[in-house]
């Protein structure tokens, strides 16, 4: 019975509102909030932590999840990179002689490739060799890249400036090549490189372009390549070049011992005519991949896999995320319930004074409503103005890019006074349903 | 005489303490004319408080009919209540009963608060109450800051207000020293004289004189009802 006097009493409070009553209710809200200044503010902390911790940890999550998207996505949706990887038990045999490793992926297998799998539409093959590039007497320890006039187009990587090499370029092996933006500024850091030389062991390069930044790329692109910094410096040359150069077989010295290998793609990009075949060609290059390496010296990398693995990832993370949120707020709430139900305890008086001088109970539910709301929606307010902060800062101290979504705030806030709303109905109830002959007697 | 502005027809109150029935008035029967001064006394226990509590729409008769105005209000609702409370009757007590964090004119104001009267009127309205109890230049001030007798002549500007058809006053000098006292009754002479219903509920005789008429409570029962020839 008493329920549903409740109910009625709340329904009866919300249908009699006008705005000009709940313009002074707000007003008396505020002074008897502002009458316990500190203690409102500790009321309202919880709120403020959770609404903040909300919104700073999505603008975080969605910068890093933005940057990890895009990077996947620079490589191209639509292809498939294999690479040659160096397989581990041949590592020990190496180290002992000096025999002429062979691993990685083959011209063969791209020729396997492209004639038996349907759906594959070009093919980007590379040679990542490591070496030292110098402009007089300026050095950087880079990866020349020999590859395909094509490269640009399918990896979504634009030349800045100058020209990409072209298939006159490679089939006259002309000594051209196109630096990463990267390596620019130390190689010549007082003019523009395009038209000038660089050298390269022993041969001398036109430099024809430049290629665009490309942020921290080491970090997916190459991640299981070798993950030290020269690789972030890049420098294209036609594949025939190289070939022509470097020969099938590498040969490098290191701490005293001789190292040999024979790698003849260290990368292949295959590229797929649409986006639902990506999945099916890719295990059709395992099989065709597997069959023919009986080591694992390869690894077979898809963006769109990738991707769809980044969206899952930030998914559980939003989840992750909301949970959190959810449980701040609702402590938060139950401390604001906590504080609410003290402050109608001690301001029972009161409700007796106003009950006896002609407020209804829908009055008093409305006081002490408005209030609650108030507490927690000022809360909310503070939380947003701390949580789009917070990003703000990180991003310019750590560096770290963060996206604050319009929504974000806007849900936190009115998530806060719905918190106001909920748990501030019991309270109000509990004070609209005191007796006013009681509440005058109350010391 | 006019009909009464305040007619109690055997009026009976029981609370249920546990497993205890109390009866705090046992058929309680008067009138109370429009402009009549009355003292309701008694001894401690007598159902005083029951009764004013009653007269005051704070609570329900468990029998009988009580009529303010020819209103009978024995059976309204709690909204209704309020209202009539609001509307109708003005309440002064023996502890002022201000809210502290509230100033003097917004203390007078609470009454109008709650009938959604123009925010400029009702502060125009308490203005010029606060000035009849001699309280203008205290508007801005807080209870606290004013003295006993101040303090109650503000719950008797609040009490005008609304322009009650009664003015029911609990102990309204039980608080008070003598001469604040003294101050206070004159002031209830005054509203007298102008015509207002005054119900007075004290113990204490020289209160109780001052009024034209003192009705007696003893047991739940009328002891006497009395009209003193000034």
């Amino acid at each position: 019975m008493s329920a549903t006097k409740n109910n009625s009493s709340l329904t009866k409070a919300l249908r009699g509102l006008t705005w000009a009553r709940l313009q002074r209710a707000m007003r008396l809200g505020l002074r008897s909030l502002w009458l316990h200044r500190l203690r409102s503010l500790l009321t309202v902390l919880g709120i403020v932590f959770g609404v903040c911790s909300v919104i700073a940890m999505l603008a975080i999550g969605e910068g890093a999840s933005y940057e990890a998207q895009e990077q996947i996505k620079s490589l191209g949706s639509q292809n498939i990179i294999i690479r040659s990887v160096k397989p581990p038990d041949d590592q020990k045999v190496s180290n002992q002689g000096s025999r002429v490793l062979q691993y990685g992926v083959t011209y063969m297998d791209a020729r396997r490739i492209t004639t038996t799998i349907p759906g594959v539409t070009v093919m980007l093959p590379a040679r990542n060799i490591r070496d030292y590039v110098w402009n007089i007497s300026r050095r950087v320890d880079c990866e020349l890249v020999g590859t395909v006039p094509w490269y640009p187009t399918m990896r979504n990587h634009r030349v800045a400036s100058g020209r990409f090499f072209t298939e006159n370029d490679m089939a006259g092996q002309s000594s051209v090549c196109v630096l990463g933006a990267e390596m620019v500024p130390l190689l010549f850091p007082l003019e523009s490189p395009v038209g000038k030389h660089v050298r390269v062991g022993g041969s001398y390069y036109q430099v024809i372009g430049i290629m665009e930044a490309r942020g921290h790329d080491t970090k997916t692109d190459d991640a299981a390549a070798p993950k030290d910094k020269p690789t972030a410096y890049r420098m294209f040359v036609p594949l025939e070049t190289v070939k022509m150069r470097y020969g099938e077989v590498l040969m490098r010295r290191r701490s005293g011992s001789f190292e040999a290998e024979r790698v003849e793609l260290h990368e292949l990009t295959v590229k797929v005519a649409s986006l639902e075949a990506v999945t099916g060609v890719a295990d059709a290059i395992k099989t065709v991949m597997e069959r023919n390496h009986k080591k694992k010296d390869y690894q077979i990398d898809v963006p769109l896999e990738m991707l769809r693995r980044a969206e899952r990832t930030k998914q559980i993370f939003n989840i992750v995320l909301g949970s959190i949120a959810a449980i701040s707020l609702l402590v938060g709430g139950i401390g604001i319930m906590n504080i609410m139900l003290a402050s109608v305890t001690e301001r029972t008086r009161e409700i007796g004074i106003r009950r006896a001088l002609g407020a209804r109970r829908r009055d008093i539910i409305v006081q002490f409503l408005v209030e609650t709301v108030m507490l927690s929606g000022i809360g909310g307010l503070l939380g947003v103005l701390l949580g789009v902060t917070i990003p703000f800062i990180v991003s310019h101290t750590a560096g770290m890019k963060t996206i604050i979504t319009l929504w974000s705030p806007l849900l936190a806030f009115s998530i806060s006074a719905l918190v106001g709303v909920i748990f501030g109905i019991y309270p109000a109830i509990r004070a609209a349903n005191m007796d006013p002959v009681e509440a005058l007697r109350h010391e | 005489m006019s009909s009464p502005i305040v007619k109690f027809d055997t009026v009976r109150k029981t609370y249920q303490m546990g497993p205890v029935t109390v009866e705090a008035l046992r058929g309680v029967s008067f009138d109370i004319a429009a402009g009549d001064y009355v003292s309701i006394m008694g001894p401690s226990g007598c159902g005083k408080s029951t009764l004013l509590n009653l007269l005051g729409c704070l609570d329900r008769p468990s029998a009988g009919h009580y009529l303010l105005g020819g209103q009978d209000v024995s059976g309204m609702d709690d909204d209704a209540l309020s209202s009539v409370r609001g509307a109708r009757l003005g309440f002064i007590f023996q502890s002022y009963n201000l809210i502290q964090q509230l100033t003097v004119v917004e203390n007078i104001e609470i009454p109008l608060y709650y009938q959604d009267r123009p925010e400029a009127e009702c502060r125009e309205l308490a203005c010029k109450l606060a000035k009849r109890v001699g309280l203008e230049h205290r508007l801005d001030h807080k209870p606290f800051e004013l003295s006993g007798g101040q303090q109650q002549r503000v719950a008797i500007a609040r009490a005008l207000v609304n322009d009650p058809l009664v003015i029911l006053a609990d102990e309204p000098t039980g608080n008070l020293d003598s001469s604040s006292g003294v101050e206070i009754m004159k002031i209830f002479d005054e509203l007298h004289a102008q015509g207002k219903t005054l119900i007075l509920v004290t113990h204490d005789p020289s209160v109780g004189k001052r009024a034209h008429r003192t009705i007696r409570l003893r047991d739940g029962h009328l002891e006497s009802d009395v009209r003193h020839e000034k």
